[in-house]
């Protein structure tokens, strides 16, 4: 059985847009870009969490295959999002978002 | 009877989603933010099963539990940040952080019980997160995506590869 012939689906929708909040807390909370990429996978989850809650819903599985695309789409930033901090890192033996105001002026 | 077990397995993993997800931002370790983010790729994981994405699911496991968050521990490890490190944030933006995602998720919550959902499927399709009906739909409706996303991935490898390389000056 389906957990969607059971759950409303407003309940996904509600839960995803906890998830996605406690990512966006997590952006304006920490100092670490580290934990800063590791939050914006966690709103990248809570999407994809409703896609494929919506795929389910109305028996459709084009959603899960944008699911697909925002899993590739993810690696990609991760991987070079982790290689510029290794940069940035090398530089200025620090990943303080507060230490990173070079480009301020 | 099913239908309870199901909606138990649902309120669990929920919390266990909500939880850990909190426990990423609080805790002050950033290894054991990268752990308790596993956790939760785990329960979310959980819910694609739930919801009959069997094939997504071993997928999310494989590729956010098993690749990126490695990666993520790989560089936590390279840079010796295991330990806590971290300079804190003053106390008035820490609240000003909290308010500002509380008024986002009051907001949002605001925006969607305003919303009237589309009626469901008639006939639920048990079979739609198979590997045969994915792979059905990914090779026939988006074909330029798949290709394009191919090219994605290359360009972030040499990417990836251009600044990790030392520079030779």
């Amino acid at each position: 059985m389906s957990a969607i012939e059971v759950i409303p689906v407003d309940r996904y929708i509600l839960l995803s847009t906890i998830l996605f909040t406690i990512g966006v807390l997590g952006v304006l909370y920490r100092r670490n870009a580290i934990i800063i990429f590791m939050c914006i996978e966690l709103m990248l989850n809570a999407v994809n969490l409703l896609l494929v809650a919506f795929s389910s819903f109305l028996s459709d599985s084009k959603g899960q295959v944008f699911v697909f695309f925002i899993m590739a789409v993810a690696a990609a930033e991760v991987a070079v999002g982790l290689a510029i901090l290794m940069m940035v890192y090398r530089n200025s033996k620090s990943t303080d978002i507060d230490d990173l105001n070079k480009l301020k002026g | 009877m099913e239908a309870s077990v199901t909606t138990y397995l649902f309120y669990l993993l929920s919390f266990l989603v909500i939880m850990f997800g909190c426990l990423v931002v609080i805790t002050k370790n950033p290894v054991h933010s990268v752990l308790y983010l596993v956790l939760t790729f785990f329960a979310i994981a959980g819910h694609y099963v739930l919801l009959n994405a069997q094939f997504l699911a071993a997928v999310h496991v494989i590729v956010y539990a098993g690749a990126i968050m490695v990666l993520f521990l790989f560089i936590l490890m390279m840079m010796n940040l295991n330990d806590e490190t971290e300079k804190h944030k003053s106390i008035w933006l820490k609240a000003s952080a909290t308010v500002a995602s509380g008024a986002l998720l009051v907001v949002l919550v605001g925006a969607i019980k305003g919303t009237v959902l589309t009626k469901p499927a008639k006939i639920v399709d048990t079979n739609i997160g198979l590997i045969e009906n994915l792979g059905k739909t990914l090779f026939n409706d988006f074909l330029l995506p798949f290709e394009v996303s191919s090219i994605l991935l290359l360009a972030a490898m040499v990417g990836a590869v251009m600044l990790g390389k030392k520079e030779s000056n």
